[in-house]
């Protein structure tokens, strides 16, 4: 365990400077949300009628989470650059702890993403939204941001890793922006067809927004819907936990088997 | 006293879909040893060597490294190995000196000796500037830094100069001589038989996935000679240097009317160009080239493998 603790260290301590040399990925992924923001907050939002309190602040709890999901295509690119560079293969050589890679970059992930999320609350709030409920509520918002990241993220890297090339991971993460759109991420589930809507409730992004909404006190929990949308802290939990648990033991066993 | 072996294969096998990569391969390196594999592209000189560094697992056979198996205990063989690949494997968008130090913090080695290495490859100058900017050479230079930050039982360089110039070259070569000489074993694949016959005590010839031929560089040498070659005036005498040449290396000569060339091969060390050209000239021929060289890999592989020689 030390082990893991120390190379994980090490690792993460290598994808942050590689940030700090190499941020392009980093800073496209958390400043196109800000664009989406303005994008859909302005020139959709006129539009459209949501509810709670306007649909700007209906969207930023949105975005947020569409951010977080955002882990998929950051871990997919990151190990599919180190799996197809080589560089993968060296710490593969080494006696480095299994899981120590992986994990150190999904570690390095979250950090990067906990920071780039600043601004993208500040031009939130610019735009008129409001963190509504108590602290401890928008703590725990907060919280299921990250957690729901890391989720993400790991299911990204097990992708990366099995990618054939990098350009095959870069046309694979460029899809990962429509997850996003079925879901209620944007606009509500409510007028979709029926079996959209059910799709749409049993994305992941539903569940987790709703309760980000919830928990900001941007708008009320929807009383019909799929159960992880009308149980939204619950369904929350339970996906971003349930992913991680399939998906970083797959994304581990994966990189040590090469 | 038994010779132990730093690196002992068996039967080592290894397909990809339907590429038969390794078929059977045997390889025996005595400890203290430098083994250059040698063969083409596609011979299986890379599957052999990501097999060995416990990169992938063989189908069938088994392999001891530094006397640890490397299905069974591949933590043990990572321990005693270090590998430095065809394709440089640092991480391009961290500078020299990070990424030296990231691999000596994972493997537990002390700070100062990654800044030691930078300084013994001659990277210090650009210890500060990204991986990525670095020509080939330096990037294969900073590699096998990294492979030296504990010293290792057994060395893996695959293909270590492909693609680097003749300058950069001699700097890795003097790199492996040295280490040869405190002891480390080598293994080492190569497509170039100058490097193999430089830096090799031994040398593996592998073909189509298994071991074709092996021995010293000087005992290959000697089994597939040199190449003598004379280009003369006129198609007219051809056949009279022809005669000269089959009684001088005991082969029969092969004639090209178009270019004008007779050209036979040599096994006899002791054959030099000044005599060859003295008889073919004691003969009434006159020469207006002549060269005795040794043979190309191409050449080599012709003759050791008993292959047809390709159309083209």
């Amino acid at each position: 365990m030390s082990a893991l603790a120390h190379d994980g260290t090490a690792v993460l301590g290598r994808h942050l400077r590689r940030i700090r040399h190499a941020p392009a990925i980093t800073v496209m992924t958390q400043t196109m949300p800000i664009v989406f923001l303005l994008f859909f907050g302005y020139v959709f939002g006129s539009a459209l009628a949501a509810p709670g309190a306007g649909y700007r602040a209906y969207l930023v709890p949105g975005i947020l989470v569409a951010t977080a999901a955002g882990g998929l295509m950051t871990g997919m690119l990151q190990a599919a650059q180190d799996a197809h560079r080589g560089v993968m293969d060296r710490f593969r050589t080494m006696p480095v702890s299994r899981a120590a890679v992986p994990l150190g970059q999904a570690l390095a992930d979250l950090l990067a993403n906990a920071v780039g999320t600043v601004p993208l609350v500040l031009v939130g709030l610019a735009m008129g939204w409001r963190i509504e409920g108590t602290l401890p509520e928008a703590l725990g918002a907060f919280g299921l941001l990250l957690l729901f990241r890391f989720a993400t993220t790991w299911i990204g890297i097990l992708l990366g890793l099995a990618s054939k090339s990098e350009e095959a991971a870069g046309q694979l993460g460029s899809g990962v922006f429509m997850l996003p759109l079925l879901s209620n991420a944007y606009i509500p589930t409510d007028n979709m067809p029926g079996w959209l809507r059910t799709v749409a409730e049993w994305n992941p992004i539903s569940a987790v927004t709703t309760a980000v909404r919830h928990l900001f006190g941007n708008a009320p929990v929807p009383t019909e819907a799929a159960w992880p949308v009308t149980h939204p802290v619950a369904g929350a939990l339970l996906w971003s936990l349930g992913l991680i648990a399939v998906f970083a033991p797959l994304a581990v066993r994966r990189y040590a088997r090469g | 006293m038994t010779t132990t072996y730093a690196v002992l294969s068996e039967g080592l096998r290894k397909r990809y879909g339907d590429v038969h990569a390794l078929r059977g391969l045997d390889l025996a390196v005595p400890e203290g040893t430098v083994c250059g594999i040698l063969g083409p592209n596609g011979a299986g000189k890379t599957t052999a060597v990501r097999v060995l560094t416990t990169l992938v697992a063989p189908d069938a056979g088994s392999a001891l490294v530094a006397g640890h198996d490397v299905v069974r205990d591949p933590a043990g063989v990572r321990k005693r190995i270090a590998v430095t690949g065809q394709y440089a494997s640092v991480d391009g968008d961290l500078t020299g000196a990070e990424n030296l130090r990231l691999f000596a913090r994972l493997l537990r080695a002390p700070r100062a000796r990654a800044d030691e290495l930078l300084e013994r490859f001659d990277l210090t100058a650009a210890a500060g500037r990204p991986a990525r900017t670095y020509s080939g050479g330096m990037r294969r230079r900073l590699d096998l830094a990294a492979s030296l930050l504990v010293p290792p039982r057994v060395l893996f360089l695959d293909e270590p100069t492909t693609g680097l110039d003749p300058h950069s070259r001699n700097g890795i070569w003097d790199a492996v001589r040295e280490l040869a000489e405190r002891g480390t074993t080598v293994l080492l694949t190569t497509q170039y038989l100058e490097e193999a016959d430089q830096l090799a005590d031994d040398i593996v010839l592998i073909d189509e996935g298994r071991a074709a031929q092996h021995g010293t560089p000087a005992e290959l040498k000697a089994l597939i000679g040199s190449y003598a070659e004379v280009v003369v005036a006129g198609p007219s005498s051809l056949e009279a240097a022809a005669a000269v040449l089959d009684q001088l290396t005991g082969s029969a000569p092969v004639l090209n009317a178009e270019r004008r060339t007779v050209g036979a091969v040599t096994t006899d060390t002791t054959l030099t160009l000044p005599r060859i050209v003295r008889e073919i000239d004691a003969a009434g021929v006159h020469i207006v080239d002549a060269s005795l060289r040794p043979p190309t890999l191409d050449e080599v592989f012709l003759r050791l493998t008993d292959r047809k020689e390709p159309a083209a």
